[in-house]
């Protein structure tokens, strides 16, 4: 080869290179536990999911304090999958093949979920998802910290029923397009039928993510909701597209009191960048809210407050899910006395952990845990107030009973192995 | 001083001073405030903290014909009734910020122990609306009576007819009696023992409101009437419908119109420079980013140094934005696109470059998530004119894109830079040899276009998010814009983005918002395909080769 300028760059070049792959392995050959933390900090669902970050960042910390697990330091490796669905696959392989992390917290869109699932099996890695969903999933790999349909929407929807509610009876479900709000939809419409709504009570509606431009469909709904009988919106919509959502809501003059929105993705951490007076007297359903007057949670939010060393941050149900999911992690890495995949897999369920609402939350063996149920009503100052609760924590059902397809699964991986037992059949799948 | 003794007396006046001290003791009293006993029970109510206990207490309130029962439910709805620890006494704020006692009515110096909120939810905020119409029919100011009549039309409760009828009466502004009546015909098609002659006449009289609440009431007393009843409200469902389908098409025009304003103002800019240099700039959507965030800027400065200004913080972001994004178009020109002149794929590739650092740039500057942009008073609110309802801040964006429109057709006309760019466009050697400086006026076209984006920009914050991603959500609607109505011509933009606008919004209800856009793509390929050139091309020798 001939010693030239340009040869000697490239060679240069490609050395760098490699000596730079080959320093980060030796570097990952240090004694810690690596954690990763898959979460989006930029795109439509940076508004949503920058705050999961901090807090699994504050929970190792905590972790680090308290001596850390099985006498090693933890360490967060943190990635931006950027809210592009794919980029969420790639950033899982990333973290489990060049980073060798014991257990990935992340995900919030269901379709980010449905992206890194092969990635999960193929790899045998461990994925903690905080978020509500939709259900009809229940993977070996995967512990769903979130709500699942019967934790969450069918619960709001029996509030709204009630007399306290309103008694709804016209109803618009609205959603963001992916597979989270259809799928939901398809639960809740089962479900509102199975309660004797008519189809032309029902109107469904779906936007693209951050759609921006509400003037159309809330002229819609003013009108499906002036047909002489009480009407309220169940929404579905995620991520940013909620701002001028609200908005055009509060231009259009549609008051709670009126045609009540009740929000499944929308909390405390969406409504700090809103102004919340005109959206008074709205509603969400979640297992958590910051506003719970409990010890544990306020003991949470002064941590929480000064960890970000900001006193005016705010705590929210997937945080909570987060720090619930956290907790049995280490509880079940600490009883098998290893990180291995496989055996802390075995050892979740049964798991206890206490919740920020007063309770204990268990983890179940179809990888769900159970959680209260409470509908919050917004309050001027961005939080919730409490206007509904369940007594007793809910267990989370993966396969709806509403639906054909799912009534007669069941997921259980302790006793069956198997994620979608069909108990008509006796067969798995 | 000598009494004249009243005639009854016989003892004179010993009886006198005995009756002295009582009349003493009674004045004494009097001056005290008085405590209104009707209020205990619902103060009773109120410190059970459960919602239907303080629903019997909000009943108790309005029926207790206490002077300030309207300022206790008032405070109650805004979440600001307090309730003492014991449970005895309930305080509120009035208007000028004083803690008033609720059952004196009488201010006090400072709140009882351990007050906690009295809560409410949904359906008490209506019990209390409803309760609060009746009880301010007469109130001084107009606008709360014009609420009440509204309030009294949604709960049509049958207890305020009689309030409504003294309120009818007393009533001198035409526009708040017709509400009355409307509030009480209302009433009378619900109540069940209304003779059918006036029953008849409430049909009517909704039917001439002739709106969406008008048709909810009809609807909701449908069940109760008398078949030849049934017929005239369902006639009178159909004609308000009628009328509103039509509204709503109208209304459907005026939503297509605003959107059309949004596309417009973002792709103007990108019309003049695709058209004067032939460069794809995939960096115009940052440049609608920038302009919103010049406003934050601006608004944040505002909001810490001088906050009486806020309303004035648009006018003054505008040349700022513009300014700023000039200087960032001409950088981009003399930096990088003056080297790639006539190789349009680099330019894409180089521009699409600058888009992504611009966009990390932000983000690291001002963090990934939204940052809010207030809207100053005028831009919130909406008024109906026809029927329609129209937002002020829509509105004015109207008004703005026309303006700028036609202040940038104006540079293109009558100033010399205008005839240098439109020489430019149309034959660039022929320009050159004509002695104008075509690279300077590459730099001013970019700097011109850049400006007017950044101009979108401020407009584009108030309606839509303010993050780093906000240019992506502009580009391809840009260059669709620009494609159908013809590159270098600002009217061919004009019509195409209304046109665009209103496409879209006559598709969204049929089809949904994704559909609706997949249909409009389709519809420009298919359009493409017959004229290349869009709408309106540009003609001359040199451009068609």
């Amino acid at each position: 080869m001939k010693l030239n300028l340009g040869n000697v760059k490239a060679a240069t070049a490609a050395f760098g290179l490699a000596a730079s792959v080959a320093w980060s392995g030796v570097a990952n050959a240090q004694d810690t536990i690596k954690v990763g933390v898959l979460h989006s900090l930029s795109g439509t669902m940076a508004i949503s999911e920058t705050t999961l970050k901090d807090v699994m960042l504050m929970l190792v910390e905590e972790q680090n304090k308290k001596g850390g697990l099985l006498g090693k330091k933890l360490e967060a490796v943190v990635v931006d999958p950027a809210s592009n669905w794919p980029l969420f696959a790639e950033k899982a392989r990333e973290l489990i093949t060049q980073h060798k992390v014991a257990a990935v917290f992340g995900c919030w869109t269901s379709v980010s979920r449905k992206s890194v699932l092969p990635v999960f099996k193929e790899l045998n890695n461990i994925l903690f998802y905080p978020v509500q969903y939709e259900g009809e999933e229940s993977e070996r790999n995967v512990f769903y910290t979130g709500a699942a349909p019967n934790q969450q929407a069918i619960p709001a929807v029996d509030y709204l029923m009630s007399k306290d509610g309103g008694e709804v009876k016209r109803w618009v479900l609205a959603g963001t397009d992916y597979v989270y709000p259809r799928t939901t939809n398809k639960i809740l419409e089962a479900y509102l039928k199975s309660k004797g709504v008519a189809a032309e009570d029902i109107m469904i509606n779906y936007t693209p993510f951050g759609h921006s431009d509400w003037q159309t469909i809330v002229a819609d709904i003013k009108k499906f909701g002036s047909a002489g009988k009480k009407t309220a919106v169940v929404s579905t919509i995620n991520g940013d597209a909620n701002v001028p959502f609200y908005k055009e809501l509060a231009n259009a003059g549609i008051k709670a009191t009126d045609i009540p929105v009740v929000a499944f993705s929308v909390g405390e951490e969406e409504l700090a960048g809103l102004d919340t007076t005109n959206l008074v007297g709205h509603l969400a359903a979640w297992n958590y809210f910051m506003s719970v007057k409990n010890p544990a949670n306020e003991e949470f939010i002064k941590k929480w407050q000064a960890f970000t060393k900001n006193p005016k941050r705010v705590t929210n149900d997937p945080m909570e899910a987060h720090v619930i999911g956290f907790n049995m992690w280490v509880k079940a890495v600490e009883k098998v006395g290893s990180t291995d995949p496989d055996k802390v897999i075995a050892a979740l369920p049964g798991t206890e952990a206490p919740n920020l609402t007063g309770g204990m939350s268990k983890m179940l063996p179809n990888h769900h845990i159970t959680k209260p149920v409470l509908i919050g009503e917004i309050r001027k100052d961005g939080q919730f107030d409490v206007v509904w609760q369940t007594k007793d924590l809910v267990p989370g059902d993966a396969w709806t009973d509403f639906l054909e397809g799912s009534k007669d699964l069941e997921a259980d991986w302790v006793g069956k192995k198997c994620g979608n037992f069909n108990t008509k059949t006796g067969k798995c799948g | 001083m000598t009494a004249r003794l009243p005639s009854w007396s016989s003892s004179g006046l010993p009886r006198i001073l005995l009756l002295l001290p009582l009349l003493f003791a009674a004045v004494l009293l009097s001056a005290l405030p008085v405590r209104a006993a009707a209020l205990d029970g619902a103060i009773a109510k109120f410190a059970a903290d459960s919602f239907s206990d303080t629903e019997a207490g909000i009943a108790a309130v309005a029926t207790s014909g206490v002077p300030n029962a309207a300022d206790i439910l008032e405070a109650l709805g805004a979440g600001n009734l307090e309730i003492s620890a014991d449970g005895k006494t309930i305080v509120y704020k009035d208007k000028s910020g004083r803690l008033i006692d609720a059952a004196t009515a009488a201010p006090i110096a400072a709140p009882p122990a351990g007050t906690r909120t009295v809560r409410v939810n949904n359906r008490l905020r209506r019990a209390i609306e409803a309760a609060l119409g009746t009880l301010t029919l007469l109130a001084p100011d107009p606008a709360r009576r014009m609420q009440a009549a509204e309030a009294i039309f949604k709960s049509k409760d049958a207890a305020s007819l009689p309030a409504l009828e003294t309120a009818i009466a007393a009533e001198k502004d035409a526009r708040i009696k017709r509400a009355f009546q409307e509030a009480r015909a209302a009433v009378l098609v619900m109540k069940a023992d209304t003779p059918a002659s006036e029953r008849a006449a409430a049909l009517l009289l909704l039917r001439d409101r002739g709106d969406q609440d008008a048709i909810a009431a009809l609807r909701q007393a449908m069940p109760q009437l008398s078949p030849d009843l049934k017929s005239v409200a369902s006639d009178a469902i159909t004609a308000i419908e009628d009328r509103l389908a039509l509204l709503a098409q109208v209304q459907n025009v005026w939503y297509g119109f605003s959107l059309g304003s949004v596309l417009l103002l973002a792709a103007i800019g990108l019309a003049i420079t695709f058209g004067v240099m032939g460069v794809i700039n995939m960096a115009h959507g940052e440049m609608v980013m920038l302009g919103a965030y010049t406003t934050f800027v601006v608004q944040e400065i505002i909001r810490t140094s001088a906050p009486h200004l806020f309303d004035w913080s648009l006018p003054i972001a505008i040349p700022l934005a513009f300014l700023v994004t000039a200087l960032v178009g001409i950088a981009i020109e003399r930096g990088i696109i003056r080297f790639l002149y006539g190789r349009p794929l680099e330019t894409l590739l180089a521009t699409w470059g600058v888009s992504l650092i611009l966009q990390q740039a932000v983000r690291t500057a001002f963090g990934p998530t939204n940052r809010e942009v207030g809207a100053p008073s005028y831009m919130s609110g909406a008024f109906e004119v026809f029927g329609l309802s129209i937002t002020f801040g829509r509105l004015w964006i109207v008004v703005f894109t026309l303006v700028v429109f036609f202040t940038l057709l104006a540079v293109l006309r009558y100033t010399p830079l205008g005839l240098q760019m439109r020489a430019v466009t149309q034959n660039r050697r022929m320009a050159s040899a004509m002695g104008i400086r075509t690279p300077w006026i590459d730099a001013m076209t970019f700097a011109l276009g850049s400006g007017v984006a950044g101009i979108a920009g401020v407009a584009l914050s108030q309606i839509d998010n303010v993050s780093p991603n906000l240019g992506q959500t502009y580009i391809i609607d840009s260059f669709m814009v620009v494609v159908f109505g013809g590159v270098g011509s600002l009217w061919g933009t004009l019509v195409s983005a209304f046109a665009l606008g209103v496409a879209n919004k006559f598709l969204e209800p049929l089809a949904g918002a994704v559909l609706a856009k997949i249909f409009i793509l389709v519809l420009l390929i298919l359009f493409i395909q017959k004229r290349p050139r869009g709408l309106f091309a540009l003609k001359g020798r040199a451009i068609e080769t």
